[in-house]
């Protein structure tokens, strides 16, 4: 191939046309926060707990706007209510007394005694609140008869429940129980004494479902109508209504479980955000300055780890005292600052040693940035991520903590409700109402594990290094 | 070795003295004390007793007779038990509080690290989602409705068979630590679970265990001599604070199964403001935990050496 055969013309000298767009970016730029929150959407679990914590945070906040039932207001007539649908009452003339029913003893021997039961052991009305009226034929032989009330079916075991009556008088066989009825079912045995006032023979039951009835007037002074000329007899009214039932004082569970939210989720969240800023200004300092200054800084924050942390949150707690009607909440918020912020300064200390070094603090000072600058553009967003972690994990340890104290008796005062303080209280009738400790157990048990949750998926979402482990 | 030990055992001394110290400050700021009962509304018997109990002094002087007795390892008289001496509650409340703390930490410890190597195992898999399921529950749930809730599954089981398998509460004879323990070191367990199985995941692939494989090891002696003791590591690591956490929690547990240990001691001293016990228990307990910790890290020398030459 010869050269001779290339001739340039003036047409092989024409400009090519620019390229002006080489790079183009296909995506909008993606920041750490919305990278973050990317990936904290994937994670169904962290997500859910969020939705939780959100509707935790409703139910504290705009609860008690919505529920106005006073969480001090006691329901004396409604005491450890289990949760259930509204309770009705019938309007009922007052009470008249009774002069009961009385029949000529019948004779008869110790034997005829023996194998005896009360028959015709019947309702002489229809059983209310206001008054239960039985009556049965007389036992021959009988010197008396005695009356057992019970809430269950004395049958199989035999088991009768509570006396509620000693008949000395052979010929009264009638008896009107007044004592504190309940709206329920009850099993009335009935047993005829003998002589020497022993039971004798086998003793008669009968089955007895009361209706709630109330008279006008009682509901009047009750609270439960507002004039007693409203009403008529018979008709039926519906009574304060607690969804979630009452606790051993009548109070309703459901605005004392919100009001308790407040305490709860107050000191859950205030007193980490508290510690946590003590924790990154005394760690920012700490690894700023360095030294010896360092050095001192982070051993005595080695001194407040060593510290029993329940020990000295109680004498914390009674060394600033609690005054009368006071609630201990903020003795509660400034112990568990003292002791806990040694955790978050050691973190941040560690983060801020490990940032200097970057390369791109460097870079900045280079440029000449000056420390203001450094910590607040480069330092802080660099270990938001780690604190907001720290932060959530915070929370739950929190909200045990008080729970804690508040079930030994060394938390809030009462009448604050608080979940811990509600736990304990619900323990003592745990047998007979659970739902007094269900509840708050629940809520707490609830409120910990979206918290966990939580911070898992943000840790996850947030420290690149941590990511996927437990 | 020696030299680190020396050390640490210096660091616990001040570390100690610096929590007597604090527990001195935080008592002497408590409003009200122990002797303003009403029988003691006579100034000059009021007088006699600030004597005998060294409160006339001033401050300095208080805290420096406290802390030379609190050294000779004399904590003092009760307040409230005249005649009675902290160091005699200490040595009788608080073998029984150790029991049951020993006893929880073993549970803990053996569980978390089975359930743990389990789960790694298993990752991902049903194993694996179910004890996934109850660590989280066990995290979540405070100890005293465990406790509370245990307590009536006891009483139901006993019914429910007629006899009494397990005591319900109350303390002395083997029956009676099992389920209390369990109970305090269910969270513990919990915790420790979740550790084993993030440390053991990063060993089950690691190169060791690859080699171990391709040379024909069973899988056993893989799990126990390779996975299982290098997995261990960071499990005993936060043993010390694990110990830390369980003799203090022993409190709701005491309180719930009526257990004369010194945590249901101390929260009662709390409520009498009996001074002498509550300084005395909580400069004991603290002290215990420290040296505790201590111990632990020595261990853990002895186990890894890697821990030996920092």
């Amino acid at each position: 191939m010869s050269t001779a055969a290339f001739k340039f013309g003036p047409g092989d000298f024409e400009p090519v046309a620019t390229e002006r767009r080489t790079q183009t970016l296909s995506r909008p730029s993606v920041s750490y926060w919305q990278d973050a929150w990317r990936r904290l959407k994937e994670n169904r679990r962290a997500l859910i707990s969020l939705w939780i914590v959100i509707a935790l945070a409703f139910f504290t906040l705009a609860g008690p706007l919505l529920w106005r039932v006073d969480p001090a207001a006691q329901d004396l007539d409604q005491v450890s209510l289990p949760p259930g649908l509204p309770r009705v009452a019938l309007i009922v003339e007052p009470y008249v007394p009774w002069a009961g029913i009385t029949a000529t003893p019948v004779p008869g021997t110790p034997e005829t005694l023996a194998a005896a039961t009360p028959d015709g052991l019947r309702l002489v009305e229809p059983a209310t609140t206001q008054a239960v009226r039985l009556a049965w034929d007389p036992v021959p032989g009988a010197s008396g008869y005695q009356l057992y009330r019970n809430i269950f079916d004395p049958e199989p075991d035999g088991a009768v429940g509570l006396p509620v009556a000693e008949i000395l008088d052979p010929a009264q066989v009638s008896f009107e129980d007044r004592l504190d009825l309940e709206p329920t079912r009850y099993w009335y045995s009935v047993f005829a004494r003998d002589e020497f006032g022993a039971e004798a023979g086998d003793y008669a039951t009968v089955t007895v479902d009361l209706t709630r009835v109330v008279s006008a007037a009682e509901a009047e002074t009750l609270g439960w109508i507002d004039a007693a000329g409203a009403v008529a007899l018979g008709d039926e009214i519906v009574l304060p209504y607690y969804p979630l039932g009452t606790d051993y004082l009548g109070r309703d569970m459901l605005s004392r479980l919100m009001y308790g939210a407040r305490v709860s989720l107050f000191i859950g969240v205030v007193a980490p955000l508290l510690f946590v800023v003590v924790g990154i200004v005394y760690g920012s300092a700490a690894g700023f300055i360095g030294g010896r200054v360092d050095q001192l800084l982070m051993r005595f924050a080695d001194f407040v780890v060593a510290l029993p942390f329940l020990l000295f949150m109680i004498l914390f707690k009674i060394a600033f005292g609690i005054g009368p009607g006071e609630s201990g909440i903020f003795p509660m918020l400034v112990a568990l600052v003292l002791l806990a912020w040694p955790a978050t300064a050691r973190l941040v200390r560690g983060q801020v040693l490990q940032i200097r070094e970057e390369g791109y603090i460097g870079a900045s000072q280079l440029l000449g940035a000056k420390t203001t600058y450094l910590v607040l553009r480069h330092m802080i967003p660099n270990t938001m991520g780690v604190i907001l972690v720290t932060l959530t994990f915070a929370v739950p340890t929190v909200i045990f903590t008080e729970a804690f104290l508040s079930f030994i008796g060394m938390g809030v005062a009462p009448p604050t409700p608080s979940w811990g303080s509600m736990s304990n209280e619900g323990l003592r009738t745990m047998l007979t109402h659970p739902h007094e400790l269900i509840f708050p157990a629940i809520f707490i048990s609830v409120t910990v594990l979206a918290f966990n949750l939580l911070g898992d998926g943000l840790r996850d979402a947030l420290d690149v290094r941590m990511r996927g482990r437990e | 070795m020696f030299r680190y030990t020396v050390k640490r055992l210096i660091q616990g001394v001040i570390t100690v003295w610096f929590i007597a110290t604090a527990t001195f400050i935080a008592m002497h700021s408590v409003p009200g004390d122990p002797l303003s009962g009403e029988r003691l509304a006579n100034e000059e018997i009021r007088a006699n007793l600030e004597a005998r109990y060294g409160l006339d002094r001033p401050l300095f002087a208080q805290y420096l007779i406290y802390m030379g007795n609190m050294a000779r390892g004399d904590f003092g008289i009760s307040f409230t038990q005249q005649n009675r001496r902290v160091n005699d509650i200490i040595r009788e409340h608080f073998p029984v509080s150790a029991t049951l703390g020993i006893l929880a930490v073993v549970f803990a410890a053996l569980g978390g690290i089975l359930w743990g190597a389990l789960t790694a195992l298993f990752r991902n898999r049903l194993p694996d989602v179910v004890i996934m399921f109850l660590v989280i529950l066990g995290i979540s749930v405070p100890s005293f409705v465990v406790a509370a809730l245990s307590q009536l599954g006891l009483t139901s089981l006993n019914a429910l068979l007629g006899v009494s398998i397990l005591p319900v509460a109350g303390w002395g004879t083997l029956l009676h630590m099992i389920v209390p323990s369990m109970v305090l070191g269910l969270g513990t367990m919990a915790f420790l679970t979740r550790l084993m199985r993030s440390s053991m995941l990063e060993i089950v692939n690691a190169d060791f265990v690859r080699t171990a494989k391709s040379k024909g090891l069973p899988p056993t002696r893989i799990f126990l001599k390779h996975q299982l003791r290098n997995a261990i590591l960071p499990v005993i690591t936060v043993l010390g604070p694990a110990i830390a956490a369980i003799t203090t929690g022993g409190f709701v547990v005491e309180l719930v199964f009526a257990i004369p240990g010194l945590g249901r001691y101390f929260v009662q001293a709390v409520q009498q403001l009996d001074y002498t016990v509550i300084m005395g228990t909580t400069v004991f307990y603290g002290a215990f935990l420290v040296f505790m910790v201590i111990l632990v890290d020595l261990l853990y020398g002895l186990i890894d050496p890697r821990v030996r030459l920092e």
